[in-house]
Formats: structure tokens, sequence, C-alpha cells
């Protein structure tokens, strides 16, 4: 797919986002729309996978570690027709299989069940240690928050994967700067991400626009090339990225849209497409 | 007594890893720098590109073993039953259970059998914290032959098991040729009239010598071996607490949230009898030997037929 393709797919995740997220009347819109870029770019473009056969054994793995952005995985794992987009509209409701985060044992397409922050990296590299140990040859994907790498687990997981060298393995931190309790300096700062990823032995790749789609395919194009060594794409996003109201406000990290922001919202989203 | 043959299942779980790798190589063997302790190193020396060292890092240990089970493949996760089940517990519930993956933990050194190293290492809360989680299946062998079993039974079985071993040399109980494991049956070791002994672990040889003192004060005990905690074999228990009327359990494990109240549990919702649960009695363990810390705790077979004396009187 071209930039330009992938750009308007990644519009309509958007929408399908603010709709999950509007109809559940709860959830996680502002990570999920500062994702969006990456997450269609690895469904559209980069991975390795089958829409009809979910489980193929040999396709690449993605583990949405931040898995309180299960809405933008649901909206391009629906766009990428591995079930109906009207399903969205389920999110969050008792009795759909698109949880508040999500399950490997519900949605066809999810590869692991995460939630609680800073697990899900450990299963990208375990799913890599087991690709490098039965001799496989897909990758696996790992994208986690800025706020969850203030959780130790993570570096555990990376220390492995370092001294491993598991170049199978992509570890893309989502930099919005921004965590429940306000900005991550304000919190806890984990910063300086890249030189901590670089120091457990990752190559580490800045991108410095992650709702670019030409910077984007830089940054996945470059890490292809990588050998020897597990990487980290550190991506600046901007958090509710395409919704005016949102973007950039702490505000707006797990709350869903009334009626109106709604409107206002896939009003803007939708000239925008 | 003497010549009994001990081992401490711990060994076992090596011994059995090994045998199972002999015959498979779709699982891999993992541990938290303390191979030589759980007994994985055995796994290792036999086949060290089998074996990964998630080093001093339970959470990821786990998270890891989870990864890799999603590929279609087995893992082994070992360390001490305090990490497996108390440091690690949320990866275990959310990253193993919820996905219900095919994660085997072989949690070693549970206990206050421990012994010296003294209560930050002496995990008496494994079995509540794992029986809680939805799908897991918790199996306390006995002996040698039975932590075997439940190792081939473990990787045969789809989804989690919790193994819990221990660090101490227990004599070989279930040595006989028409032994037979089943996840979730329960054994009946010894036939009696007066009083059901539900036991696990290395307290069933500590209620069988107990039932044997008792015999001879004329008290007849009925000896059941409930290697299984989850899924609990109420069937077995029902019937022979309706058979004597009363039901000591013992376990080498809190009072609280292990066998003996997954035992009330069953029976007050079938049978309701009086029950006695022996275990560690709310309290933190200490540092000492492992055979004196089991008298002190009232956790041998003195400590057994003390309880079962009192309960019956």
């Amino acid at each position: 797919m071209s930039d330009d393709e992938l750009k308007k797919v990644a519009n309509e995740v958007r929408r399908g986002i603010v709709t999950g997220v509007h109809a559940a009347k709860s959830g996680h819109p502002g990570g999920s729309l500062g994702a969006a870029d990456i997450i269609t770019y690895l469904y559209f473009e980069e991975m390795n996978i089958d829409p009809a056969d979910p489980a193929k054994p040999d396709r690449d793995r993605f583990v949405l570690s931040k898995g309180h952005c299960a809405p933008a995985l649901y909206s391009a794992l629906a766009s990428r027709g591995y079930f109906p987009r009207e399903d969205l509209e389920t999110l969050r409701h008792i009795g759909s299989h698109l949880q508040g985060h999500p399950n490997m044992s519900d949605t066809p397409g999810v590869d692991m069940s995460t939630g609680s922050l800073g697990q899900g990296i450990s299963a990208a590299v375990g799913m890599a240690l087991a690709a490098k140990h039965w001799g496989d040859a897909y990758r696996v994907f790992a994208l986690l928050g800025d706020g969850e790498v203030e959780e130790g687990q993570v570096w555990e997981a990376a220390m492995f994967a370092g001294n491993h060298a598991l170049d199978n393995l992509v570890v893309i931190v989502d930099h919005n700067g921004l965590q429940i309790d306000g900005t991550i300096e304000e919190v806890n700062s984990a910063m300086p991400i890249a030189d901590k990823f670089a120091a457990f032995g990752f190559q580490v790749i800045e991108l410095a626009d992650g709702n670019d789609m030409a910077q984007v395919r830089a940054a996945f194009e470059a890490a292809r090339a990588v050998s020897g060594k597990p990487v980290c794409i550190v991506a600046e996003t901007v958090k509710g990225k395409g919704v005016s109201f949102m973007e950039g406000q702490v505000g707006w990290h797990g709350k869903a849209p009334n009626d109106e922001q709604f409107e206002q919202a896939m009003a803007e989203l939708e000239k925008e497409a | 007594m003497a010549d009994v043959k001990k081992i401490a299942t711990r060994a076992s779980y090596g011994e059995a890893l090994v045998e199972l790798g002999a015959e498979h190589d779709d699982f891999v063997v993992l541990d938290a720098d303390l191979a030589a302790a759980t007994q994985t190193g055995k796994f290792k020396a036999a086949y060290p590109d089998r074996f990964y060292d998630a080093g001093i890092a339970e959470e990821n240990l786990m998270g890891m073993a989870a990864g890799i089970a999603t590929t279609g493949h087995v893992a082994f996760a070992s360390t001490f039953a305090m990490f497996a089940a108390g440091r690690a517990f949320e990866q275990v519930r959310n990253s193993i259970g919820y996905p219900h993956l095919n994660v085997k933990i072989g949690a070693t050194h549970a206990g206050i059998s421990v012994g010296e190293d003294g209560a930050t290492h002496q995990c008496n809360e494994d079995i509540a914290l794992m029986r809680t989680i939805p799908g897991m299946t918790v199996i306390v062998p006995s002996d040698d032959v039975e932590a075997k079993a439940a190792v081939r039974a473990a990787y045969e079985l789809d989804g989690p098991v919790y193994m819990r071993f221990g660090r101490l040399a227990v004599p070989v109980v279930n040595d006989r040729p028409d032994y037979e494991f089943e996840v979730g049956r329960g054994i009946v070791m010894r036939e009696g009239a007066d009083v059901t002994i539900v036991a696990c672990g290395l307290m069933v040889q500590a209620a069988l010598e107990a039932a044997e003192t008792l015999s001879a004060e004329g008290i007849d005990a009925e000896v059941l071996n409930i290697h299984t905690i989850k899924p609990l074999d109420t069937e077995l228990i029902v019937a022979s607490a309706g058979k004597t009327g009363r039901v000591v359990t013992c376990e080498e494990h809190s009072v609280i949230g292990g066998l003996g109240e997954a035992v009330c549990s069953a029976l007050a919702e079938s049978c309701p009898v009086p029950v006695k649960r022996v275990g560690v009695n709310d309290v933190f363990g200490e540092s000492g030997p492992a055979v004196d810390l089991l008298h002190k705790y009232g956790l041998d077979a003195e400590g057994v037929a003390a309880a079962v004396r009192a309960f019956m009187a």
C-alpha cells in the first residue's frame, strides 16, 4: 500500500476507535488514536498475516503490551477483515468478543491477552525466543506505552531480549508523554527511554513523528535491516491524534466522548478522510 | 522404616523432565537462577539447548513461558513456590491463567520444610493463591512416584498446571504395581471406619504413620491422598466423610485457603461433617532443620495423631 492508502486506512481505524469507545461509554481513546498509524502500518503493510487464517503458525505476531489501547487493535483487525466492523459497536458490552482489554481466547487475530501493563513485552520475548528455538522465521512486534515502561517487568524482559540477541523482536514505545496522573515527567519519568533500551542491548530507532506514515514506514524498514540485536523504535506520537479536542489532553486517556463530542470527532475524521 | 527410600519431590521433578525430554522436543524448560535447587539443572545438563535461564526475574520468567506457550509449544517454568505463586502471582493469573496457556509451573521449596532459609522462603500460601485462578490445575505430589507421574500428566494436560514440590527428602509411599495417577482423582491409601484423614504432599506419609499409631489405640482412620487440590476429588472425599462422619485435613500449607478449606467447602455443600484442619496456623515460619520445624508446627505423624485424638475425644 502507498502511504496515502495507509493514511486512509488509519483514518478508518480512528473512526472505529471513536465509534467503539462511544458505544462502550468507556475506554481509552487518547492512546488508541495516537497509536493508530503504527498499528495500521503493522497490520496493512509490515506483518505477514492472513485474516482468513488468524492462527497460521508462521504468522508474525503483534502484542499490544499497552492493552488499554484495545480499541485501536480491534479497529485495525476489523478493517483488515478479521471480523465485521459492526462488531466495534459491541466493545465492552456483555457477551461481546471485544473485551475492555485484549483477550486472545475471545478475539480472532489477537495474539496475546494483555492489559496488565508490563506483561505483554515478556510474552513477546517468549514468542521471539520460541521462534529462534524451533527455527521459525516469524517476527514479533510489541507496542508499549511510555508510562508502561515504568513497570520493572519491562526491563526484566528487555534484559533477556538483549542478552539473547533476539533480532526477530521489535519493541515500539509509544512516546506520547502522558499517563493517567499527568505528564510522564510529573509522575515518574522513565526518560531517557532510548538510552535505556540501548543500554539493554537494543538497536534503537528514533521515530520523530509516529503519526506520519512515511516516517513510520522508514522506521520499520530500518528495523527490518537490523540483525544481531532486538530493535526498539521510540515513536513520538500525539495522544488523541486526529480529534482536535483530544490531542495532547491527558483527560482523554480513559474517557468516552458524549454524543455531541462523538459527532464532532467523527465529523473531523470524516473531513480528513 | 530405616530402609525406606527417601527422595525429595524436587529431585523427582528434575528427573521426570529429563525422561520427558528424551521422548519429546516440543517443550522447553525455564528457570530463574535456581536450576541447581529446583533440579531443572538435571534437564539443563541433559539438554543444554532446551533450557533457558531468565535470571532473577520471575515476572518475566512467567511472561516468557506464556509467550512460548502461545506458539503451540509447552513451557515448564520453575522457581521456588514463594516466587512462582507469590511474586509472580499476577503474571500467572493474567498472562498464563486468563488465556489458559500450556505453561507448567514447577514450584519447588514449598512449605516450612524449606528449613533453615526461614520465613521469607517458606511459602505456605501458594495452594491458596493458585487454586483461585480459573482453569488452573493444582497438584501436590506426595512422593517420588507421584511427582514423576504428575510431571508427565501435566505435560499431557491442555492448560496451565501448578505443581508443588518439596525440598526435603521424603519416603516413597506409592511404590506399588497398581499405582495409577490421574489428575483430579484421589487415592485411598488406607481404609478405615472412624475418621477420614485427607492429606497432600509430605503429609500423606505423616497421615499414614499417624493412622498406624491410632489403630493401636482403637481409632480406625481412613487415609486419602488428595494429590490434586484442583480439580478436587469431591466424590471420593464426600463418600469417605459420609462413611466415617469426621474429617481431618493435613497439609504443609496455611490452614487458610489450601486443601483444608477446599475440603471444607466441598463437605459444607454435600456432606456437612465436623472437620479439623491440620496445617500452618496463620503464622509465618522460621529457621531450623526441616524435620524439627515440621515437628514444632505439628506437621508430622505425632502432630497428626495428636490432632486426631483431640478431635475424636
